[in-house]
This record gives structure tokens, sequence and C-alpha cells, in this order.
């Protein structure tokens, strides 16, 4: 699976909680899930469960410290589904 | 941590404490009730004349006894854990039947999913002829910092 691929499977589940939707149009490797899409910690946890169920990967807690924009999001994916 | 315990962690004083008595805690879910005095202060504004336990109340008693009792419960009983703060981040609640004053209500909560500090629960308020009030879903996160 390439990024392009990964970043649509990541669009809708990140469109469902952004508060910014100008934001979500223009999402690329570099948004910041918190300072662009302002989402908020909460819904932050709701990403992640979202991303473990879409690609069936099971994120843990040092993960999803890191998992705060576009590109984390995606190296992590990339990451669990290489040892899955 | 046993009951008693978890009512001692709770942040809340009158006016704003809505648990009396917790029936029962496991690491799926809570139950407890909560009788609201006829003489609670909100009574004389909701509304003039007509009172009735206003919504955000029927809300705030089943985040206290199903959120903020399960979260304490959650964090105090893990191995070498404190007793966390829950911070209320979201609700999704129905309201079917009005609660008056004196009432006496039972709250049931089920722990849909602990992960990350968010605690998410199914909650349902029932009155004392065992129907259903109000039920939704109440989530908040579980930290070690009050306001944080």
């Amino acid at each position: 699976m390439d990024r392009a691929e990964l970043i649509a499977r990541l669009t809708p589940i990140i469109a469902t909680y952004a508060q910014d939707k100008d934001a979500v149009a223009s999402i690329n490797e570099t948004t910041d899930f918190i300072k662009d899409l302002k989402i908020n910690s909460a819904n932050l946890v709701d990403v992640i469960l979202d991303v473990e169920e879409e690609f069936d990967i099971e994120i843990d807690n040092l993960s999803m410290e890191r998992m705060l924009n576009v590109n984390a999001a995606i190296e992590i994916i990339e990451d669990k589904l290489k040892t899955k | 941590m046993n009951k008693e315990e978890i009512l001692t962690h709770l942040p809340y004083s009158k006016p704003f404490l809505f648990v009396d008595e917790l029936l029962h805690i496991d690491e799926n879910g809570s139950s407890g009730t909560f009788t609201f005095d006829k003489d609670l202060d909100f009574y004389k504004g909701h509304f003039k004349d007509h009172p009735v336990t206003p919504g955000v109340i029927l809300t705030e008693t089943m985040a206290q006894i199903g959120l903020v009792c399960l979260g304490i419960y959650l964090t105090g009983s893990a191995e070498g854990g404190v007793p966390g703060h829950v911070m209320l981040t979201s609700t999704a609640i129905d309201f079917m039947k009005p609660v008056f004053p004196g009432e006496k209500v039972k709250v049931i909560a089920e722990k849909v999913y602990f992960r990350f500090k968010k605690l998410n629960c199914t909650v349902q308020m029932i009155n004392e002829q065992h129907e259903v009030v109000c039920k939704g879903t109440i989530s908040g996160m579980v930290t070690n910092k009050m306001n944080a």
C-alpha cells in the first residue's frame, strides 16, 4: 500500500473528528491533528481506535503518543502492517 | 478499591455531589443511586413554579456514578495505580421521562472501552417505577491532574 492510498483511507476517519473542515480538504503529510485539524485529545483516541479497525492493527501506548500528525500516523501504520 | 474508598475519592461535595450509594462496581461497569432532594437550589428556577430535574443534572448524575466512579476504580485498582481525575469529554443522551423533586434514581453504567486514558461508557438511569428515564453514552479522559 503506498502513501497516497494510506492517506486516502485515513482521510474519512480523520474527517469524522476534525473541527477544521478546510484543513481536512487540504490534508497532506504535514497536517497536524491538533494544531491544524483541531482534534481534541479525547477524539484523537477515537481516531486511533478507528485506525486500528480500518487497518486491522493494534497500536501501543508509545506509538499513540507519537501519532500527532499525518506523517507519524502513516509511519506507524506502515510499521504495524509490516509486523502483522 | 472497594465502593466506600471510591466515594471518598470523588472530588465533589454538596450541592454538586450526585452519588448517594454505589451498589456495584467492577472492571466492566458500575451502578449506584441518588435521591434528588426537593430543596436542591435549581428547582427554584427549573422551571418557575414547576420543578423538574434539569437534563444537565441527570447527565451529571450519570457521569458521576458511571464514568467518574468507574474511572477512579479502574485507575486506582491498576497495578501501582493512583485514583485518577476524570474530565468529561463528550455526552450523547436521550431523555425519556421527567424526574421530579424527591425521586430516587438508579444509574447503571457499562464500560465500552478504556484505552489511551479515554473511558467510554454506556449509561442509563432508571426511576423507582423501573422505567428508563434517560440513556446514552458518556466519555472522559482519566488523568492524574485536575483540569489537564
